[in-house]
C-alpha cells in the first residue's frame, strides 16, 4: 500500500492507492451523491449517482469503483454530472410507484432526500405507474415492490453480510424484481434467517417492517457497518 | 500427431478426391429451405446412375447468396445451381455428362461473388464442416503446428500486432495489443474465449463461420491459447444457433481424437481444452463482462470496467476474449504473415470485413469484402441495389449499436474510423439495406425497443431511460409530441450514452441519434404544436408511459 496525492474538485488531498474515489471524498468531507452504495459490501456502480470527470478520460466514472491514482485530477460536481444525476433521479421517480405522502419511510427515504439534495423538483417524464405486488408473506417484514430502485442492496447484504442467499434479482430491464429463494413468497423462502439486514440496508420504502409506522422507519445502517468491521478486525474475539 | 501424420490426411484426403465433386450448402440459410434432402436426393441420383466412383456429393457450409438457396455448385467447372428442388438430383447428375439440368443456374461471375475477398470464408462451402480430415485437406492446423514448435509465444503477438488485425465484435481494439496484455497479465491459471453471442438484428456471419469452419475457430483459439498462456477455453454460444454448436461439438470431438485438442498437442508440452457454455438468451451476454458471468453460471450483468478481462476476467484470472471472425483471421494470419495480412484493407483497418447483407436489397446472403471497400460497391455492385426497382434510402451498419448512413453518403469506405465519422460502427457486420418506403422513426424506435427489452436492468439510465426514449419515440410515431418531446429525447439520448454502465446503454442511442442527424425532418413533421405554446389550449395531452 502506498500513499498517494490527487486533486478532488480543486482540492489536494491525499490518500492510500487502494482507496476509491469515493471514501476519499468522503473522507474529506465532499459529498457525492451514492444511492446503490452501502457501507459494508462491496460496490456494483450500477446507479450512476455517482459519476464523476477525470482528467483525460473520456468517459464518466463512477466514484464507488473507481480505484484513486497518483495525480488523479477528479471533478464531482460540475454542470454536467448535476443535469445527469437530476435525469437518473427523474427517471426512477417515473419508474415506480414512489408516492412519498402514503409511503411508510416518508421523511426517512434516500431517494426523496436525495431528490431535495439534487434540486429535482417535478419529474418531466410520463409516469409508468407499473403494477407491481406487494409480499406480505413473511411475519416480520414486507417486501413492496412499487418502492424499489433496484440497487440490490438486500441482495448484496442477503449474500455477503448474513450469508444466507435468500434474495437475488430476476428479470430483466424494467420488469428486474427482487425475489426471494426461487421466486417463492418471502413466508416461504427457507434460506431467509429472518434476520432483517435486507430491511436495514434498504434506501426506500420498498422493505419494511411490518406493523411498524411511518415514524419507525428509522434505518439501523450502523449495524451493518459494524458486523462487517467486526468481522473483518476480529472485534469478537477479546 | 506430427506434422508428417498431419500431411499423411491431407494426402490421403487429396488423392481420395473424384472427378466431379457436387458441393451442397449445409449452413442453416439453405437448410431451412430443404437442402438436406437435395443433398440426400443427389447422393441417390449418383448410386442410382452407378458414378459413384466418379462423383462426390458434399456438404459444405455457406455458399454466401443466402436468397437463392438451396445452392449447389458442381466442380471442376464451377457451375452454381439456384433454388434447387430435391426432384431436380437426377437431372443435375445427368448435367455432369453435358445434359441439361432442371434447375436455375446462378452466375458465378457476378460481382457478388468477384468482388469478394475471402480469408474468414476461404473454407466456406468449401470444406466439409463435419469432417475434420476436409479441413486439414485445407492446410488446416499446419498453422497450429508452425505456433507450437517453431515460435515462442512472444512471436505469435509480434505477427499479429504486425497484421493490424483489429476486433471484429464491434469495437475494433486492436487484437495484438489485447493479446500482449493477456500474455504479460501476471496469473498461474489463464482463458481463452471465443465470443459466439452475435445477437444484433439482421447479423448472422459469426453462425455462418460456426456453421462453415467450426475447426477454424479451434485451431485459431488455440494458438491464442499459446500466445498468451492460457490452457482452458470457453466458446460462448447462443443457445439459437443449435446447428453451430452441434458442429463445434463434432469439431472438438475429432480435434481431441486426433490429437489437436487436449494435453501435448503435437508433442509439446502445450495443452488446450475447450469447452462450450451455451447462452440462455440474452443479448447483454455479448458483452464480455457479462459474458464471463454467464459463463461463471451468474446472473449475466456488465460490471465496471476496468479492470478490464485482460487483468481480471474468468474467476479472477486473465482471460482473453476474442469475437468469432477474429479468431477465424488468426490461422490465415500465421500462414501467411502478419505483413501479408497488413497489405490487405486501409491504413488503420486491416485485412477483410465479413457483413451480412440483409433489408431492400436483391442478393442477401454473406459478402467478405476488403476493409475500404465504398459502401456503394457492396450495395449497389454486389447486392444489385433495391429490388423492384426501389431506391435505397439508407443502409444500417452496427445493429442496435450503430447508425443509418444515408444514401448521400454511400461513397463511404467501410472502415472502423469512416463509419464511427458518419455516427455509425462497424458493427459485427450487420448490413441491413432500407429503401424509400422505410420510416427513419420507426427504425430509431424498433432499436430502441430492442435495447429496452435486452437491457438487464442493472443501471439505472438504461434500464429506465430506454423505456422513457421509447416511449417518447412512440408518441412521434403516433403524432402526440411536441418540440418539447423532441428536446427531451435528444437530451435523454446524451445522458444515456454518457452514463450507462456498458456498452448496451452507452450505445442505445445511436440508432436514434444518427436518423436525428440525417432524416431530422422526418421527426420534425410528425411534431403538434405545444399546448402550451401560442397556440395551444393549455391542456397537455393524456399519455402514459408502458414499462
Amino acid at each position: 500500500m502506498a500513499a498517494i496525492t490527487l486533486t478532488i474538485d480543486d482540492k489536494q488531498v491525499s490518500a492510500e492507492d487502494s482507496q476509491s474515489v469515493l471514501s476519499i471524498a468522503q473522507e474529506q468531507g465532499i459529498a457525492i451523491p451514492t444511492l446503490c452504495h452501502l457501507e459494508g459490501v462491496y460496490d456494483v456502480g450500477a446507479c450512476r449517482l455517482c459519476l464523476v470527470e477525470v482528467a483525460g478520460v473520456n468517459k464518466l466514472l463512477p466514484a464507488c469503483t473507481t480505484k484513486a491514482t497518483e495525480g488523479m485530477v477528479v471533478r464531482t460536481d460540475t454542470e454536467r454530472l448535476r443535469k445527469y444525476r437530476k435525469i437518473t433521479l427523474e427517471l426512477l421517480f417515473a419508474e415506480r410507484n414512489h408516492v412519498c405522502a402514503i409511503c411508510v419511510a416518508n421523511g426517512h427515504c434516500e431517494l426523496q432526500t436525495m431528490a431535495y439534495n439534487q434540486g429535482m423538483d417535478h419529474v418531466r417524464y410520463d409516469y409508468c405507474f407499473p403494477k407491481w405486488d406487494m409480499d406480505l408473506t413473511h411475519e416480520r417484514f414486507g417486501m413492496d415492490h412499487n418502492r424499489c430502485i433496484l440497487c440490490a442492496r438486500c441482495v448484496r447484504a442477503c449474500w455477503h453480510i448474513e450469508g444466507a442467499g435468500t434474495k437475488n434479482v430476476a428479470g430483466r430491464g424494467a420488469r428486474s424484481h427482487i425475489i426471494t429463494d426461487m421466486f417463492q413468497p418471502w413466508g416461504e423462502a427457507e434460506s431467509c434467517t429472518s434476520c432483517g439486514k435486507c430491511v436495514m440496508a434498504c434506501p426506500t420504502g420498498a422493505l419494511f417492517e411490518r406493523g411498524s409506522t411511518t415514524g419507525e422507519m428509522q434505518r439501523d445502517r450502523t449495524t451493518l457497518e459494524f458486523i462487517v468491521t467486526a468481522r473483518e478486525k476480529k472485534q469478537w474475539i477479546a | 500427431m506430427d506434422l508428417s501424420e498431419l500431411n499423411q490426411i491431407k494426402e490421403r484426403e487429396l488423392a481420395a478426391r473424384k472427378k466431379y465433386t457436387l458441393r451442397c450448402c449445409m449452413a442453416a440459410g439453405c437448410m431451412s429451405s430443404n437442402a438436406e434432402s437435395v443433398k440426400e436426393e443427389l447422393e441417390k441420383a449418383v448410386t442410382e446412375a452407378g458414378l459413384g466412383q466418379e462423383v462426390e456429393v458434399r456438404g459444405v457450409g455457406c455458399m454466401r447468396l443466402c436468397c437463392e438457396g438451396p445452392l449447389v455448385q458442381a466442380d471442376p467447372d464451377g457451375i452454381l445451381f439456384e433454388q434447387v428442388d430435391p426432384d431436380a438430383a437426377k437431372s443435375i447428375i445427368a448435367a455432369l455428362k453435358g445434359g441439361k439440368a432442371k434447375a436455375r443456374l446462378g452466375n458465378p461471375q457476378s460481382p457478388f461473388f468477384t468482388q469478394q475477398k475471402s480469408i474468414v470464408l476461404a473454407n466456406s462451402g468449401i470444406v466439409d464442416p463435419e469432417r475434420i480430415e476436409s479441413y486439414i485437406a485445407a492446410d488446416g492446423y499446419q498453422a497450429l503446428y508452425h505456433v507450437l514448435r517453431e515460435l515462442d509465444p512472444n512471436e505469435v503477438v509480434t505477427e499479429m500486432v504486425t497484421s493490424g488485425l483489429r476486433g471484429r465484435g464491434g469495437a475494433g481494439f486492436p487484437v495484438g495489443l489485447k493479446w500482449g496484455t493477456v500474455a504479460k497479465s501476471p496469473g498461474a491459471k489463464k482463458y481463452v474465449v471465443c465470443n459466439a453471442d452475435e445477437g444484433d438484428p439482421g447479423a448472422f456471419m459469426d453462425r455462418s463461420v460456426l456453421e462453415s469452419d467450426p475447426h477454424a475457430i479451434l485451431e485459431g483459439m488455440a494458438i491464442a491459447a499459446f500466445a498468451v498462456g492460457a490452457d482452458q477455453g470457453f466458446i460462448y454460444a447462443r443457445a439459437e444457433y443449435p446447428l453451430a454448436i452441434d458442429r463445434l461439438k463434432k469439431a472438438i470431438k475429432q480435434a481431441k481424437a486426433k490429437g489437436l485438442l487436449g494435453a501435448g498437442i503435437f508433442d509439446s508440452p502445450f495443452n488446450f481444452t475447450v469447452d462450450i457454455r451455451i447462452g440462455a438468451g440474452a443479448f447483454v451476454c455479448g458483452e464480455e463482462t457479462a459474458l464471463m458471468m454467464s459463463i461463471e453460471g451468474r446472473r449475466g450483468t456488465p460490471r465496471p470496467r476496468p479492470p478490464f478481462p485482460a487483468e481480471s476476467g474468468l474467476w479472477g484470472c486473465p482471460t482473453l476474449i476474442n469475437n468469432v471472425e477474429t479468431l477465424a483471421n488468426v490461422a490465415p494470419i500465421i500462414r501467411n504473415g502478419g505483413e501479408w495480412f497488413a497489405g490487405i484493407g486501409t491504413e488503420k483497418s486491416k485485412g477483410t470485413k465479413v457483413f451480412a447483407l440483409a433489408g431492400k436489397i436483391k442478393n442477401t446472403g454473406l459478402i467478405e469484402v476488403p476493409m475500404g471497400t465504398p459502401l456503394r460497391t457492396i450495395v449497389e455492385e454486389m447486392g444489385g441495389g433495391a429490388p423492384d426497382g426501389g431506391t435505397i434510402k439508407a443502409v444500417q451498419t452496427g445493429g442496435p449499436s450503430g447508425g443509418c448512413i444515408p444514401a448521400h453518403s454511400l461513397d463511404t469506405p467501410v472502415d472502423y474510423e469512416s463509419l464511427g465519422k458518419l455516427g455509425s460502427i462497424m458493427g459485427s457486420g450487420g448490413m441491413i439495406v432500407m429503401d424509400q418506403d422505410t420510416n427513419m422513426v420507426d427504425v430509431a424506435r424498433f432499436f430502441m425497443e430492442f435495447c429496452m427489452d435486452e437491457s438487464c436492468g442493472k443501471c439505472i439510465p438504461c434500464r429506465a431511460g430506454t423505456v422513457q426514449m421509447h416511449h417518447l419515440l412512440d408518441k412521434i410515431m403516433d403524432r402526440k409530441a411536441t418540440a418539447r418531446d423532441l428536446q427531451k429525447l435528444e437530451e435523454l439520448c446524451d445522458m444515456v450514452k454518457s452514463t450507462s454502465l456498458c456498452g448496451l446503454g452507452q450505445t442505445a442511442p445511436n440508432p436514434t441519434l444518427s436518423t436525428l442527424r440525417f432524416f431530422r425532418n422526418e421527426y420534425e413533421e410528425r411534431l403538434q404544436p405545444d399546448v402550451f405554446g401560442p397556440r395551444g389550449n393549455g391542456k397537455p395531452a393524456k399519455t402514459k408511459a408502458s414499462a
